[in-house]
């Protein structure tokens, strides 16, 4: 899997991934405007395992899918991988999701009707990966997992910690430089919860992948190189943890 | 695409009972296209067949007789037809599209029998043909129909005496008994206020009828009837036709008033010891396509030889098949647009119920770098395979059930005709048909499955991934 991750855009370690300015997200509800965020500015390095804590509601999420480009600031700036997401249309900013971020969601979000194969192999398919070398990382990723075993079975007949296995595989199987993880405990058990945590500490620190969790499970923030603690839509506290 | 047609074939089978109400509506939609329009297909073959068989593809006038000729056919006679029959046949374009060429005339005029049970005279409408070359068009069938006819004894070159007449004609001329015709009721005792003008009519046409009578061989004690016409001359002619059978006509006006004789009995009523003409050239072709160029190549002869010509084709002739043609394709095309919105409105309801379900999906793969046009293709793609399934499966029942009827021994009375044929539904050989059907439901699904996929691509992927 090492090797396989290898493959990725070896960033400049002194850069950071993510850069926000200034961010605010507005949400228009008829005449109503709900600030989500407002004002966050924050800078994630390279190689990182960062939280984003806070309460339901707080503007996490939000938070999240800016830095995930699935989203856009109502005010502000979003450079992620040194790119000014801003300067993306819809078209551009999908094909820079596909090279550089991976998903990882509370709910696992596996297209039901491919295998786990299939939904590993996917995101290889998008960035035009010849067959050969799809189905050598697709594997080396299943195998990386623990689901070598279960690579011709459908979502429907995964438990809920194997479907986020799944997910995992999925998100770094093209060697992302970032990967987005939102509440990805949340629908599992706590072992369960517990065995992905590890999974996704040690699959971090194989890759070097810029791992970046919107979570409130304090399993999860214990396992943080940094926190970033939203409240109400802004950063109110960030906290870097000493790690090897 | 590979990835694109397997996840389309995959949420086919995975909402297997919608798929399968969806493409029902697609198979329900070709087969009755298919079905209908095979038996349309048919029923141009049959009409086209019928009256190629009876009047040729093309037919020679002389200039004016389609407009006007009706009402005096003898002075629309074509002078020296063997000559123009001669120059049809020997030219180079033309000889190797005809399959006949044969000359006709038309006869108006009264016909009775005075036979001394009955004095009946009506009308008639009457056709000289050479009957051995309405024996050979009889059997022209391009379109394999099955409706040809095997040679008729009743009408032979060899006797210009015999002719036959319509089964109305026979029973108002009361030949029912002589003729030993079925279901054909004696002619009523006449009531004691007879029509006088009539009366007198019969009395001068059996005088007249005596007197060729007594001037020519004795007849044969079969039926006969006698003809008069006005000559070209404009004097009036009687011939006597002896009465081979009686044929009954598709339209009754045509049944009460038909006669068929050979050519040289019509000539003889219509031109007496003058000129023998004909009124017109039928031109029965090998192949129904070659209609145009052959009729374009005989005005060029027309033209380049001054001649006082017009050609006119069968469905000038007979605007009964132009009719029935134009109603079954209005037909056809009602069947196809209602399948058509069928259609479209069941696979647009499946796959917004699609979209709606795999809303979250559509976030996920578009959060992980599908772009709008990919979803968009997804979700079109579903449409087409919707569509291909269910129009593959309808064509294949529709060649299933034709074969059935097909090979059924079914027959039918169509329109217009006095036999019944058999009953076909040609939809074997209709590819342009199948081929327009199969397309045509596949586009109509493709169409209908465009709403819902703009829908899916437009969606903002974050309000995607919110969706449960």
């Amino acid at each position: 899997m090492a090797q396989a991750l290898a493959r990725a855009r070896a960033p400049d370690p002194s850069a950071a991934v993510v850069r926000l300015h200034q961010i605010a997200r507005i949400y228009q509800l008829g005449a109503i405007a709900v600030p989500a965020l407002k004002d966050v500015s924050l800078t994630i390095p390279y190689h990182r395992f960062s939280m984003l804590i806070g309460a339901s509601g707080s503007g996490k999420t939000t938070l999240l899918n800016l830095i995930g480009c699935i989203d856009a600031p109502t005010h502000g700036t979003v450079e992620l991988c040194g790119q000014n997401i801003a300067e993306l249309d819809d078209n551009a900013a999908s094909a820079f999701r596909a090279r550089n971020i991976g998903f990882i969601f509370q709910n696992f979000s596996l297209v039901p009707v491919l295998s786990a194969y299939e939904n590993v192999e996917y995101p290889l398919l998008l960035i035009g990966t010849p067959a050969a070398e799809r189905r050598e990382r697709t594997l080396a990723m299943l195998q990386a997992v623990g689901l070598a075993e279960q690579a011709a079975q459908r979502p429907n007949e995964l438990s809920g910690g194997q479907k986020q296995r799944v997910a995992i595989a999925r998100a770094l199987v093209k060697g992302p430089q970032v990967v987005l993880a939102d509440e990805p405990t949340a629908n599992l058990d706590t072992a369960t919860g517990a065995s992905i945590i590890e999974l996704m500490r040690r699959v971090q620190a194989e890759s070097r992948t810029t791992f970046i969790f919107a979570t409130h499970d304090p399993q999860l923030i214990s396992h943080a190189d940094e926190i970033f603690l939203i409240r109400d839509g802004k950063l109110v506290e960030h906290t870097t943890e000493a790690r090897g | 695409m590979k990835l694109l047609l397997k996840i389309a074939l995959r949420n086919i089978l995975r909402n297997r009972r919608r798929s399968l109400m969806t493409g029902s509506a697609v198979v329900a939609g070709v087969l009755a296209t298919l079905l209908f329009g095979g038996f349309a297909a048919y029923i141009f073959a049959g009409l086209e067949t019928n009256n190629v068989q009876r009047i040729g593809h093309l037919t020679v006038f002389r200039a004016g007789y389609f407009l006007f000729g009706a009402g005096n056919p003898a002075t629309y006679g074509i002078d020296r037809y063997r000559d123009v029959m001669a120059l049809i046949g020997n030219d180079p374009v033309l000889r190797p599209m005809i399959n006949v060429m044969t000359p006709t005339q038309s006869v108006l005029g009264i016909g009775g029998n005075f036979s001394g049970e009955n004095d009946a005279s009506k009308t008639f409408i009457g056709i000289g043909l050479i009957p051995s070359d309405r024996d050979r068009m009889r059997r022209w069938d391009e379109f394999g129909t099955g409706s040809t006819y095997p040679p008729d004894p009743r009408l032979s070159d060899n006797d210009d005496t015999q002719g036959l007449i319509g089964f109305g004609f026979a029973r108002i001329l009361g030949l029912c008994g002589p003729l030993g015709l079925q279901n054909c009721p004696p002619i009523p005792t006449p009531a004691a206020a007879s029509d006088k003008v009539a009366s007198i009519a019969n009395e001068d046409l059996g005088e007249l009828a005596r007197r060729d009578a007594s001037s020519a061989e004795p007849l044969s004690t079969a039926p006969h009837i006698e003809l008069l016409a006005a000559t070209a001359g404009g004097a009036p002619n009687v011939v006597s036709l002896r009465v081979g059978g009686a044929e009954p006509q598709g339209v009754k006006e045509l049944d009460d008033n038909y006669i068929a004789m050979p050519l040289a009995l019509a000539q003889q009523l219509v031109y007496g010891r003058g000129e023998h003409k004909v009124t017109g050239v039928v031109l029965q072709l090998h192949r129904s396509e070659d209609m145009p160029a052959a009729r374009a190549r005989l005005m060029t002869l027309i033209r380049d030889n001054h001649l006082d010509l017009d050609v006119r084709d069968f469905g000038e002739l007979s605007p009964f098949y132009g009719q029935a043609v134009r109603l079954f394709s209005a037909i056809f095309l009602f069947i196809a647009l209602v399948m058509g919105v069928i259609v479209l409105f069941a696979v647009v309801n499946t796959m917004t119920m699609n979209v709606m379900e795999r809303t979250n999906e559509i976030g996920t793969v578009r959060a992980m770098g599908v772009r709008r046009g990919g979803i968009r293709s997804q979700f079109i793609a579903e449409g087409v395979l919707i569509g291909a399934i269910g129009a593959t499966v309808g064509a294949a029942l529709a060649f299933l059930i034709a074969a059935l009827v097909n090979h059924g021994g079914l027959t039918w009375l169509p329109p217009g005709n006095a036999h019944p044929v058999p009953l076909h539904v040609a939809v074997a050989s209709s590819p342009a048909l199948v081929i327009g059907a199969w397309f045509g439901l596949v586009l109509i699904a493709t169409i209908a499955a465009l709403l819902p996929a703009n829908s899916a691509a437009r969606l903002p992927v974050v309000d995607a991934l919110r969706h449960v």
